[in-house]
């Protein structure tokens, strides 16, 4: 039975809370008037919505290359491709998928000078990490104000030009996942099929390729580079591999997100969505140097699970919005925990 | 020397680490102005003997010591290092412990630094007072013009030469009030020579003064120079107590190495008719760090087993990591006629050749992972092997099944002791994982293996099981195996040759009947170039190409 | 050769300086603003922010990179500030109980963030930036919802409608420039803030006096090598925690110093930015994650405030966009950070390689020295003893 209480000890005190008081949310939920089916209708739609965001920080974890606080770069690669697909105006799925084929070569060259100056920089990739990402946002804040975008929908209308804060996707790829074999029962309940489907197949490809001959020597890179670089894998290539992958995924996800949230959101929009994944990553059982798919869909439920039911369940309970404080403390509570924890690999 | 009794008196020391016993009876004594020289193998106990003395919190971590300590005759008991500093003891250790953006004197008086009381004294305490500068300036000189060397005190030590690192960490012992006894640990390992006879001069000066000392050294002819008094500790205990006078070098080094206590070791290997040369190394240099190779050449017949021993960072673990491209290297090598691209990892292990490192837990295991993955992890890498096409070949996985079959195999021909193939590494005792990288090298099945130091922390019983499994799997396929190692006797029980390695160079060749002498001068450095040639006794180098 | 050599190092120093200068100067023509009003509004930024950047100083000394959690000290400043309007204190003695407020919460906030460094060594500087996020949270839930129903509040102007919780904006007129304008200094056209600068001079007389203290010189000992410090008897997480706490309560007055100057008080948001610029400043002023000094606070104060002076109104005339300008402000200010960390980063790592390549120098004598071609993999450079053998 030692295997309990070694799981637990593993899993974490801050995880076990977050869990537990999850779970007593959903309990009270019935009892102050939140309507159940609409609540876990709504926790599956934000599961599906930031699930391929937190997936993206699988690679660079597992190579040994940390939390990628300059995911904003995979973001802003995604936005890239959504809105040359919106300029070109695709639409349905040839828009969707477009969008993610048109971020890829981004993401490509993003991750590719990301990785060449992570590897330059080891241990401490995180906090340039961050930086490297809060300051191509800026830069492409005034990409965003004088690229040559021309579609009247994404551009501001009294001048004519540089693209709006917010793009709507409504009528070119709006839910396209989302509604794709959804399932409604009753009212207030969608399973929202197509878009887990989604999730389902991207996480399947990611956990293929964690098993691929590539894949093994990325995990191994990250668990013990020298041992790698003794059995004649270039570490420096994989961490680079791992990065550019992280960005690919970010793109995808974005578009994930926006194809269910209904919105493109450009300019400083991109570096709020990092500090969530990276929380929710680590709610699931992650640490700084390990992660599994396990933990991403655990993670991701568990966190927008208590996005979802703190403001509708406290709000009902106390008459007062907390669910931005939980959060913040939530989320950063977590980063920090997993920040401070003593590397568990054993030299 | 106006004294009677001893400055310091070890009596009946005795340490054992969890039953492995590392000390047993030693004891000593050290006169006022007297430098007794400590010599030993690695391993002998010489660190964990001046880790008891100095109350190092590890001692008492595993269960402390028997034996006592006597200062002066009076018994002392160190809790912890800062006690045994009060107390009059000064110790310099192996790696420097210096500030690099301080100067020599921040460096001589750092944490006694004089001082000048400040206002906020009564409210914040004694660190608001401010240094007096000067002050510690002239007690730094102090110490340097003690200690008879040339030192700027201004100078940072980050821009000063090794040597006078070495001497500023003497000198701050010694600015102690109250330092009676000095010990110091290899402190010529990395001096040049003529800062080494500077270095030998000023403690001979400080002996003068009354300053007891302790000179641990690997070089014999630094302890024979300068020793009053030799200790020659060999397996814990110390065989030899004499005084320096007569002694010569080659005594020194047969006490040292001299058969272990423990009874001879199992029978030697007849010598074997091995003709075919199938390996080769020329001119090599190895950029490893501590363990640097300056110019190496030998070669190995096929089936051969061959033995590189020496002293610690001599530079005998740098020749097989660099050949195996873990460590910047140069020179040519030549497998079955093939050169060998250096400096690559994955061409070394293609060409094969495979590599058990030293380093068990940094370089040779996945702690993390499981078994399988551990064993098979080189093989798919290199040769592809464990891996299944999926979607008609368009790419591959790893195949489960047959890394289990695999790890199934190893755990069985070698006795490993697991709880399944799934279990992770880290959780294997010493012994077991280190069969575990065996295994991870044997399923390379290399044309010549590399073992470095295949015996290192594991208790006895998997030591002799692991020599075992090496010999077997050399008679049994003829694979060619390089055994570096640092116990001689364990080379000598296995090996064909045995190289031995001083100075990042191949001081001679020996077969494993020469005597233990002869290995222990070779390994000692006291040989100089010419009279090299002429000990190299019958088993001869093999001709250089 | 070493002439050559020198400006090579002068200019790889000072290229943020260099780089900043030029885009501050080149952007005076465009932005159309006069030199008068440039210095005028330096000045008053240098008074205003100064004192914030002084606090990163000893935990740089400390061997703790850039403070980012020093956010925590200033949101001790602000709760200090919202009690002393609450308490209805006008004028400079408004400020003094302000900080008299906020000392105490400081203290604990300092002493907190010293032990989680002290849990996270080697990541301080990513470990701080999310302890300032985090206590932000915390922040936010003490003003928000306990202050009004669990400590009472007198002064319903500033309480949100509901009745508890403090409103978005605080209006900080009862002792809006209360420090400045005690002496406010006359030069020709421009008005210096004489008490607020005295003060600041003070500060910097105490940093200069504290490095000079045992504590300052341990200080300087844990920050280079925390194992030779610990080794010598020096306390060395009690030393880390000290140099925290002292930054934490000097960024508690720095951002009364800076709100009070300001007037009013975003009261959920004036702190976020609050280590963004004050790191920004003293990177931009020359300093590195590892060595800093008071003139770097100033030089950088004063280039990085030019320049945020003149950028907007210099985009909006060169590109027809305000924003442009402002947007690249920002990134002038993340991309400075982000290069001094890879800088900082990349010269550990070549002083790394360069010590083995001394090493290997001496070791490979005679043998000649091939540039190693493997793939760079991981610099296990020890500076330590040659002999630094596996066996211990």
């Amino acid at each position: 039975m030692r295997d309990i209480k070694t799981s637990i000890q593993d899993f974490g005190w801050p995880r076990i809370i977050i869990f537990i008081f999850l779970i007593v949310l959903f309990i009270l939920a019935p009892i102050v008037g939140v309507r159940l089916d609409a609540s876990i209708s709504d926790v599956l739609n934000r599961f599906g919505q930031y699930a391929i965001l937190v997936l993206a920080l699988v690679p660079m974890i597992q190579s040994g290359c940390g939390l990628n606080f300059g995911l904003a770069l995979g973001i802003v690669a995604g936005l890239l491709g959504s809105t040359l697909s919106l300029q070109f105006e695709w639409r349905g799925f040839m828009g969707f998928f477009g969008a993610i084929a048109l971020s890829l070569p981004f993401s490509i060259i993003f991750g590719y000078i990301y990785g060449k100056l992570l590897n330059k920089v080891k241990g401490e990739e995180m906090t340039i990490g961050m930086y490297v990402g809060l300051s191509f946002v800026m830069i492409m804040c005034i990409m965003w104000l004088v690229l040559p975008y021309s579609n009247p929908q994404m551009v501001w209308g009294f001048a004519g030009k540089g693209l709006r804060t917010t793009i709507s996707t409504e009528g070119y790829w709006f839910k396209i996942l989302n509604n794709f074999l959804a399932v409604k029962i009753g009212q207030f309940f969608v399973f929202p099929t197509g878009l887990l489907l989604f999730v389902a197949i991207c996480c399947y490809l990611v956990w293929l390729f964690m098993r691929s001959r590539t894949g093994t020597a990325m995990t191994a890179v990250g668990s013990n580079p020298d041992f790698a670089r003794a059995s004649g894998v270039n570490a420096d290539k994989m961490r680079t591999i791992s990065v550019i992958m992280s960005t690919f995924l970010g793109a995808v996800g974005i578009i994930v997100y926006e194809q269910s949230f209904g919105f493109i959101q450009l300019y400083t929009a991109p570096n709020p969505m990092v500090f969530p994944a990276i929380a929710a990553i680590l709610i699931g059982g992650a640490s700084v140097n390990k992660a599994s798919m396990v933990n991403v869909v655990i993670g991701t439920f568990l966190f927008q699970g208590l996005l979802t039911m703190t403001p509708s369940v406290i709000n009902s309970i106390l008459q007062t919005d907390m669910s931005e404080v939980i959060r913040m403390i939530v989320s950063n509570g977590i980063i920090l925990y997993a920040l401070t924890r003593k590397a568990k690999v054993t030299k | 020397m106006g004294q009677t009794g001893p400055l310091l008196s070890l009596k009946n020391i005795s340490k054992d680490f969890y039953g492995n016993v590392v000390l047993q009876n030693v004891g000593f004594d050290l006169h006022e102005g007297e430098i007794l020289g400590l010599v030993g193998e690695n391993g002998a106990g010489k660190t964990t003997l001046m880790s008891i003395l100095f109350g190092m919190p590890v001692i008492a971590e595993t269960g402390g010591f028997t034996g006592t300590i006597e200062l002066n005759g009076q018994e002392m008991h160190f809790a912890s290092p800062f006690d045994a500093l009060d107390a009059g003891l000064g110790m310099v250790h192996q790696e420097f412990s210096l500030i690099p953006g301080f100067t020599t004197t921040e460096n001589i008086v750092l944490n006694r630094e004089s001082m000048k009381p400040s206002i906020l004294n009564d409210a914040f305490g004694d660190r608001m007072s401010t240094l007096d500068r000067p002050e510690m300036k002239t007690r730094a000189v102090g110490a340097i013009k003690k200690l008879g060397v040339k030192l700027d005190p201004d100078m940072l030590v980050s821009e000063m030469p090794v040597g006078h690192k070495q001497f500023t960490e003497i000198a701050r012992e010694i600015s102690r009030k109250n330092t009676k006894i000095l010990i110091l640990d290899e402190p010529t390992a990395v001096l040049t020579e003529s800062e080494a006879l500077i270095l030998l001069d000023s403690l001979k000066k400080l002996a003068r003064e009354g300053v007891g000392i302790i000179f641990i050294s690997h070089r014999l002819r630094e302890v024979a120079q300068i020793a009053d008094q030799i200790v020659v500790l060999r397996d814990g205990v110390a065989v030899k107590n004499v005084p320096a006078a007569g002694v010569t070098i080659k005594d020194i080094a047969s006490w040292m190495v001299g058969r272990s206590i423990s009874g001879e070791a199992g029978p030697r290997e007849e010598s074997r008719a091995l003709e075919e040369e199938i390996f080769s190394v020329e001119h090599l240099w190895v950029d490893m760090p501590g363990e640097s190779v300056r110019d190496v050449g030998f070669s190995v017949n096929k089936g051969e087993i061959f033995g590189i021993g020496g002293l610690a960072g001599q530079g005998k673990l740098g020749i097989p990591n660099g050949i195996m491209g873990l460590y910047p290297a140069g020179g040519t090598v030549h497998l079955e006629g093939k050169e060998i691209s250096l400096n690559n990892p994955a061409a070394a292990l293609k060409a094969g050749m495979s590599f058990v490192s030293e380093d068990r837990r940094g370089v040779g295991l996945l702690l993390d992972e499981s078994l399988e993955w551990n064993i098979a992890f080189t093989a798919i890498q290199i040769h592809g092997q464990y891996l299944k096409p999926v979607l008609g070949g368009l790419f591959t996985q790893r195949d489960s099944k047959a890394m289990e079959g695999l790890c199934k195999e190893y755990i069985q021909l070698l006795d490993i002791k697991c709880t399944g193939t799934k279990q992770k590494a880290k959780e294997l005792s010493g012994g077991n994982q280190q069969k575990i990288c065996l295994a991870k090298a044997f399923a390379m099945k290399p044309n010549v293996l590399f073992v470095s130091e295949p015996t290192r922390g594991i208790d006895v019983g998997a030591k002799k099981l692991v020599i075992d499994t090496l010999k077997k799997y050399n008679r049994e396929y003829g694979t060619t195996i390089i055994m570096i190692s640092s116990e001689l006797e364990e080379l000598r029980s296995i090996c064909d040759r045995i190289a031995i390695i001083d100075e990042g160079k191949i001081a001679g060749i020996l077969p494993p009947s020469a005597d233990v002498a002869e290995f222990g001068i070779l390994m000692a450095g006291a040989t100089d170039s010419p009279s090299k040639t002429k000990r190299q006794s019958a088993a001869e180098e093999a001709p250089r190409a | 050769m070493s002439a050559k050599k020198g400006i090579a190092k002068f200019f790889s120093d000072y290229a943020v300086v260099i780089i900043f200068v030029l885009l501050t100067v080149f952007s005076i023509g465009p932005s159309g603003l006069s030199i008068s009003y440039i210095i005028q509004e330096i000045i008053t930024r240098l008074g205003r922010n100064s004192f914030l950047v002084l606090s990163l100083l000893l935990p740089i000394y400390a061997g703790m990179g850039i403070n980012f959690a020093m956010t925590l000290g200033a949101m001790a400043g602000q709760i200090g500030l919202i009690f002393a309007i609450d308490w209805g204190i006008a004028g400079w003695q408004g400020l003094v109980v302000a900080f008299l407020v906020g000392l105490p919460v400081s203290l604990l906030l300092g002493w907190v963030c010293g032990k989680v460094m002290n849990m996270a060594k080697g990541r301080e500087m990513v470990t701080g930036y999310i302890l300032a996020f985090f206590i932000s949270g915390v922040y936010q839930f003490f003003v928000l919802y306990v202050m009004g129903s669990v400590i009472p509040m007198r002064n319903s102007s500033i309480t949100l409608s509901r009745g508890f919780g403090v409103r978005n904006t605080l209006n900080l007129e009862s002792v809006r420039q209360a420090l400045d304008n005690i002496v406010l200094l006359k030069i020709g056209p421009f008005s210096i803030p004489l008490i607020t600068f005295v003060i600041i001079a003070v500060l910097c007389v105490f940093i200069v006096w504290f490095k000079k203290t045992k504590l300052g010189q341990d200080m300087r000992a844990v920050g280079q090598d925390m194992a030779v410090a610990e080794a010598a008897g020096i306390p060395v997480e009690r030393t880390r925690i000290v140099a925290i706490l002292i930054s934490t309560v000097l960024a508690c007055v720095g951002q009364i110093i800076f709100l009070q100057n300001m007037g009013n008080m975003a009261t959920y948001n004036a702190h976020d930015q609050t280590s963004f610029f004050a790191a920004a400043a003293i990177l931009v002023g020359g300093a590195s994650v590892t060595h800093a000094s008071i003139p770097n606070v100033f030089i950088g104060v004063i280039l990085l405030h030019a320049m945020y002076i003149v950028s907007p109104l210099a985009g909006q005339n060169l590109f027809g966009s305000a924003m442009i300008g402002e947007y690249f402000r920002q990134f002038i200010g993340y991309g400075v950070i982000a290069i001094s960390l890879v800088l900082y980063a990349w010269k550990a790592k070549k002083a790394a390689d360069a010590t083995r390549l001394g090493l290997r120098l001496g070791a490979a004598g005679e043998s000649t020295i091939v540039k190693a071609n493997g793939d760079s993999g991981n610099g296990t450079g020890s500076a330590g003893k040659g002999t630094a053998g596996g066996s211990k």
